[in-house]
């Protein structure tokens, strides 16, 4: 009698639960520089700092990867991204990555990717980043977990990714335990930037691109800067003050413009504001909006949904104005009055400018 | 045959956000009730592309892919002016991530594209349930199409050059890209405004045949690269905020006027945190 033939492997479970054989070789943490216009964004740093407590928890390097032309300012990004504790900086450095086009870009950091095989490659959720991560992350057949809100290494070394869902009114944790390298992204200001260290320095490992211009179908016609910088002001201003549908009518916005002002502060709104089109887009605070890191935050009329405590409660300090003593946004503020906004606003930008103009003169 | 652009809009039927409550006890979702609608930012991919048509002909497809109960969606984007709607459902499909959906949506998209060459896929910056913003990249990826994100105005379209001139919002300002056709565009939010369908669109939404396709039917040639099994992340588990353990201490004054409150508020916040003073910079009011 033949051998029955041996069960054939339990393909579909194993396929999404366990890592296959060659993509155990995966290894380091990395963490994309995003350099444009000779600036790195902010949030690279901010990743830096997260991605070294994930490199120490998996006893790993963490990696910086630099991509743009030489003139602008890579040898800058290079030796920052050790100062925030890089251990090692994979470059490329080549005149066709002077604005930022998806098809040079993808290219670079999959070969990257394929030729040096880290386990984790983190971005941050900026347009260019969830531009560059959808496609790469196609490219290379793996998981991409966007927004994230916490990171951590998982009992099996796996990463145990952390995001809002269901409109922010709760959290689930994803996992790619199957596939590598695990990709998330960031929003700016939802992580912590550490101190540089000025002293530190790397490896650094030089990549060429290998493509040509012609090769490459998307042209850059032109760079239209904003003339409203509030875009990158709100998120990483130090004092933020905003307001929400406790300020009932459209003219009473003024009154947070007024108390911003005085204080030399950026505002803000929550969501509903922002469909009622009493402010734009680009001024609103929550998951769904800017996440803010301020060191004082008043929220005036807020009643502190979910999906706007995750934008805010990276605040240093929360004074929270509301005339509903149970507001949600008393659970998560430092502080609270209650009390209308509508007149609680105006006395305290009356009593900040005495308070000010006193401490200007003692001072 | 018109010379127009042949379109596809991927629109995602997703669960009204702004109306889902968390049960206060069992930390579950309360879908209950909870009405479903076409994701806002598709709204602005399907408005783009119905401009295009009217601007230089052709045709929109809009294409979903979800349960039956998502014929809904494209009844409503045929109510708006498409001129044809197909929904991509086969319970192989289920419990996709965005890696699986983008190679759902693709084989659909490819076996049109072989009916009738497609110029143009469309899909909205993100869906307000996932937030991801991955399988408009997907797509373009899988199908070799120039990609553009977050894109705000489409200046220019030139059929017989094959070329097409966008604004794209990037982070401190707008790039002007030219690329070539077929491309995919995700469009950016109040890019533009939804029209109201016409009322014979509106009429003829209610009972134009919706063309259903299963795994098969849309030429999808993996089975393991669909659904739960295509996908490599899975979500291991969903849970409540924690609560911070303190709530805010309520700042308190004598005679409770807001004048009093506010000084007390200021000495509570300084108390905490005296740098503050020092970044506390007055812009000048003098405009």
């Amino acid at each position: 009698m033949a051998q029955p033939p041996a069960a054939p492997p339990a393909k579909g479970r194993a396929k999404t639960t366990e890592l296959p054989e060659h993509l155990k070789a995966y290894k380091n943490v990395w963490v994309f520089v995003e350099l444009e216009h000779g600036r790195v964004h902010p949030v690279s740093w901010e990743l830096l700092t997260e991605g070294r407590k994930l490199a120490d928890a998996l006893g790993v390097d963490l990696c910086g990867v630099v991509l743009g032309p030489k003139a602008e300012g890579t040898d800058q990004a290079i030796a920052e991204a050790f100062h925030y504790s890089a251990n090692r900086v994979y470059a490329v450095e080549d005149p066709l990555l002077a604005e930022y086009r998806n098809e040079p870009y993808t290219k670079a950091m999959t070969d990257l990717v394929n030729k040096h095989k880290p386990e984790i490659l983190m971005l941050g959720a900026t347009t260019l980043g969830r531009d560059l991560a959808g496609a790469v992350a196609t490219t290379l057949q793996t998981g991409l977990t966007a927004d994230c809100t916490e990171l951590a290494i998982d009992a099996d070394k796996s990463l145990a990714a952390t995001r809002p869902t269901f409109g922010g009114s709760l959290l689930c944790t994803i996992m790619t335990r199957a596939a590598r390298p695990q990709m998330s992204t960031v929003r700016p200001r939802v992580m912590a930037m550490g101190d540089p260290d000025r002293s530190r320095s790397g490896e650094v490992v030089r990549e060429s691109l290998g493509m040509v211009e012609d090769e490459i179908v998307t042209k850059v016609l032109d760079f239209i800067p904003d003339s409203d910088t509030n875009q990158a002001q709100l998120a990483y201003a130090d004092i933020v003050v905003a307001g929400g549908m406790g300020l009932q009518r459209p003219e009473n916005i003024q009154l947070v413009i007024d108390l911003a002002q005085v204080l030399g502060a950026e505002y803000g709104c929550s969501r509903p504001l922002v469909q009622k089109g009493w402010m734009t887009a680009d001024r609103q605070i929550g998951q769904t909006g800017k996440t803010i890191r301020p060191r004082l935050y008043i929220a005036a009329g807020i009643s502190g949904a979910i999906q706007h405590r995750v934008g805010s409660e990276g605040a240093d300090q929360i004074l929270a104005i509301n005339s509903d003593p149970n507001a949600p946004i008393f659970d998560f503020a430092h502080h609270g009055i209650i009390g209308d906004a509508l007149e609680i606003l105006p006395a305290l930008t009356e009593a900040f400018r005495k308070r000010l103009s006193v401490d200007r003169l003692a001072g | 045959m018109s010379q127009g652009p042949n379109m596809v809009v991927c629109i995602k039927q997703v669960p009204d956000s702004a109306q889902i409550s968390v049960h206060p006890v069992t930390n579950t979702i309360m879908r209950q009730g909870v009405p479903t609608i076409i994701n806002p930012y598709d709204l602005f991919a399907l408005e783009a592309a119905l401009r295009l048509r009217d601007q230089l002909g052709g045709k929109v497809t809009v294409l979903t892919m979800g349960p039956p109960m998502a014929v809904s969606a494209l009844r409503k984007a045929l109510g708006h002016g498409a001129d044809e709607a197909i929904l991509l459902s086969d319970r192989f499909f289920a419990g996709a991530d965005t890696l699986a959906t983008s190679y759902a949506l693709t084989s659909a998209i490819q076996k049109l594209d072989s009916q009738h060459p497609v110029d143009l896929v469309f899909t909205g910056k993100q869906t307000i349930d996932g937030d991801t913003a991955q399988v408009g990249p997907g797509i373009a990826r899988r199908m070799g199409l120039n990609q553009l994100t977050y894109v705000s105005a489409i200046p220019s379209i030139d059929l017989e050059a094959r070329e097409i001139c966008v604004h794209r919002r990037a982070e401190g300002g707008v790039q002007v890209l030219k690329t070539k056709l077929p491309c995919l565009i995700t469009m950016l939010e109040a890019s533009n405004e939804m029209r109201r369908g016409s009322l014979p669109d509106v009429l003829r939404s209610e009972r134009a045949e919706i063309i259903t396709w299963n795994a098969e039917a849309a030429g999808v040639e993996d089975l393991g690269k669909c659904g739960m099994k295509g996908s490599p992340t899975k979500v291991s588990k969903v849970f409540a905020p924690q609560p911070r353990a303190e709530k805010a201490k309520m700042i308190k004054a004598d005679d409770g006027s807001p004048a009093s409150l506010a000084t007390a508020a200021i000495e509570t916040m300084l108390a905490e945190d005296a740098g503050l003073l020092k970044v506390m910079a007055p812009q000048s009011t003098s405009a």
